[in-house]
């Protein structure tokens, strides 16, 4: 009997060990190393996938976000690309262009009821799709509303850039605020591109010229961009906001503390102003006579080029498209979930929700950034420009050199295939 | 006149230690920061930021945030890889660095005058020029392993470890040293009967702790503290060291009292490994004016 018992359990071990090693290995690279929220969530979406059928095993290699990107060009370098990337919105078309990623082969239909800003499109062609997106409001408090006197804006009627800068020369007349509006300035890198080029478009102008994606020409350095860049300068030259030596403590914590009247910030900060301030809202951004615009697009998976197993690949994004899935995520971070369906599963964007409102200001106020290979390089050059410019620089001067640079940067690259 | 003489001297002293004093503290007030903000919550590191309570282990104090660093991310792994991947590098760059000088200074062949010069001459050519071959060609070397022959390095200790053994200027600090050593000793060793092999083991290297204690400490400097290399040819957690992990702390809102007490762990080897070195550090750079 003990020996049959014994025959037994080697058959089951031998029939689970022929499972397991007929489930073939795809590779997955993620930019959340060290949160650990994120981790969790996406090591569920995993192991049920695992779980759930037999054909693909998915093994995951997390990365610091600050150095994500070097890691995956490397890799591409190298020939070592994983089969599942994650990639940035604005990141993908110069990682399509470059031959790094294949076009992601899921039913489009799938996606139909997902936020604009996260569907990744390069050259007519879905490369990737993300599982939340993010979104920017002007944070203030009602308080603060009241005080002032100032009417508070939907998104159907926003502030004008009359309302909004008179609301922060109320703030800073009522001298109860070390800065009436706080920018981030202190955050570098592609929040400059991000929150602040809808402020661009929402003057008229952009980073380049999207009826073509040839030069920033008459785009970056138009009339309005030039009335965009005084009106920035003036935003530290009148002591309306922090520049650039703004102390990224006081860009956590100044809002929280009273420091600051308004504050531009995504919607992944909100919780935490939310358990700081107890009347914070989350107002649409002002209109400055072109829409009220804000930036799309956050972290999305897709397929790389040198996959071997694409479809096991797709079938592992379409799996984590659940709204199941996408409400885990957005429970954890705070971020917005793609669909209104996995929205209503949420904690915080169902109807009622502290964060509600994002949900909207996502789905009416969004524009993606300059969908080009070449917006790794313009966005660069973009982040210079606003620093200088808010550091005093001629705003006709430093919006030519950014035009040159990133023209020539297009040129360099053969128009970058558009 | 004398009692004259001899206050000025003590003031002098006084004067010379006040000012050594400052500077000391202005090096060491870096560290106490970090290592004070570790044990404190964020709100109040960053509240304390702006006064001299920075530096104290004043108000709410605990450990909260090395529990938290450790469950972050894999702090232990991170070390012990930068562990690892330094002190490796170190024994075999001092070994092999040492060999060559040995060679430059007291064989003679034809040449050694040209490689010397190429190799001082690498000095002057920036790491990041050479990253993107290296990548390449580490990336298609072969290797012959437990499972036989493999292609490619990334991934593992080696291509940490290899490509940064050998240096110009490991090379340069070992030539230095061994042309001052007297020439006499090297000679009787000769006349006695000695081998090469037994002149550098038995002779030169007894010598050579005052510059085999700067070498290592410049080196373990250069190798704890790497981050591109690393980055680009490093994409597993196993083998991940501790200036890449430094980036799992900095996420949306950073948590600053985590990324102190990450710090103060990381901190912890180097301050170990230069104490025990300092006295033959301090005694090379006496001796030999090499400037650490």
């Amino acid at each position: 009997m003990r020996h049959a018992t014994l025959a037994g359990l080697l058959l089951a071990g031998t029939a689970l060990g022929t499972a397991a090693a007929a489930q073939t290995e795809v590779s997955l690279w993620y930019h959340g190393a060290g949160n650990r929220g994120e981790a969790e969530t996406l090591d569920r979406i995993v192991t049920d996938f695992n779980a759930a059928q037999g054909d693909w095993t998915i093994v995951v290699e997390s990365f610091p976000q600050a150095s994500y990107n070097d890691s995956v060009v490397a890799a591409a370098l190298a020939g070592n690309l994983p089969c599942v990337i994650d990639v940035d919105g604005p990141v993908m078309p110069n990682w399509a262009w470059s031959g790094y990623m294949q076009p992601l082969p899921i039913d489009e239909a799938r996606i139909a009821d997902f936020l604009p800003g996260t569907k990744g499109y390069w050259d007519g062609q879905l490369y990737s799709i993300g599982l939340w997106d993010a979104a920017v409001a002007l944070v203030t408090r009602e308080s603060t509303l009241e005080t002032l006197g100032l009417r508070r804006p939907t998104l159907d009627a926003p502030w004008t850039g009359e309302e909004f800068m008179a609301a922060l020369e109320a703030a800073q007349a009522s001298g109860e605020y070390d800065y009436a509006l706080d920018l981030g300035m202190a955050w570098t890198g592609e929040w400059y591109p991000y929150a602040f080029s809808p402020l661009l478009q929402s003057f008229g102008g952009d980073i380049v010229d999207r009826s073509s994606y040839q030069t920033a020409e008459g785009a970056l350095n138009s009339d309005a961009a030039i009335e965009f860049g005084e009106w920035w300068q003036s935003l530290f030259a009148d002591g309306l906001a922090p520049g650039t030596s703004q102390d990224p403590a006081d860009r956590d914590s100044g809002f929280n503390e009273g420091r600051y009247a308004f504050a531009w910030n995504g919607n992944w900060a909100a919780t935490a102003t939310l358990a700081a301030v107890e009347d914070a809202v989350f107002l649409p951004a002002p209109d400055f006579g072109n829409g009220n615009i804000i930036g799309a697009a956050s972290w999305q998976f897709g397929v790389s080029a040198t996959c071997a197993h694409p479809e096991g690949a797709a079938a592992f994004i379409e799996f984590a498209l659940n709204d199941e899935y996408l409400a885990a995520f957005s429970d954890t971070t705070g971020l917005i979930p793609a669909t209104p369906s996995a929205a209503a599963l949420t904690e915080n964007y169902r109807e009622g929700g502290a964060l509600e409102v994002f949900f909207e200001l996502s789905n009416q106020q969004a524009l993606v950034r300059p969908v080009s290979p070449g917006y790794v390089v313009a966005a660069k050059v973009f982040e210079k420009a606003l620093s200088d410019i808010a550091n005093g620089a001629d705003v006709a001067d430093a919006l030519d050199a950014a035009v040159d640079e990133i023209d020539s940067d297009i040129e360099r690259n053969g128009g970058y295939g558009h | 006149m004398a009692q004259i003489s001899a206050d000025n001297h003590g003031l002098r002293l006084a004067v010379r230690y006040l000012v050594l004093i400052l500077i000391a503290l202005i090096f060491v007030f870096p560290l106490v920061f970090m290592m004070m903000s570790s044990l404190k919550p964020d709100q109040q590191l960053l509240a304390d930021t702006s006064s001299l309570r920075a530096f104290l282990p004043v108000g709410d104090i605990s450990l909260d945030n090395y529990r938290d660093a450790f469950a972050r991310a894999p702090v232990a792994i991170f070390v012990m890889n930068s562990v690892i991947v330094t002190g490796t590098t170190v024994l075999l760059s001092l070994f092999i660095c040492s060999l060559a000088a040995f060679s430059f200074v007291f064989l003679r062949w034809r040449g050694r005058a040209l490689l010397l010069g190429i190799i001082v001459a690498t000095f002057i050519i920036p790491f990041e020029t050479i990253a993107i071959p290296l990548l390449l060609m580490v990336s298609q070397l072969p290797w012959i392993g437990l499972d036989g022959i493999e292609i490619g390095w990334l991934n593992t200790y080696r291509v940490q470890i290899i490509p940064w053994i050998a240096d110009g200027l490991t090379v340069f600090l070992f030539v230095q040293f061994f042309k001052d050593l007297p020439g006499e000793l090297i000679e009787a060793s000769r006349v006695e009967g000695a081998s090469w092999w037994q002149i550098y083991l038995k002779v030169v290297m007894p010598l050579s702790g005052p510059v085999l204690a700067t070498a290592a400490i410049l080196k373990f400097l250069i190798m704890y503290n790497q981050y591109l290399w690393p980055l680009i040819v490093v994409q597993q957690e196993s083998v991940r060291p501790v200036m890449v992990g430094l980036g799992y702390f900095f996420q949306l809102n950073t948590a600053w009292g985590e990324v102190m007490a990450y710090l103060t762990v990381i901190t912890l080897p180097v301050l170990a490994f230069y104490l025990v070195l300092q006295r033959a550090f301090i005694a090379s750079i006496a001796s030999t004016g090499v400037k650490g």
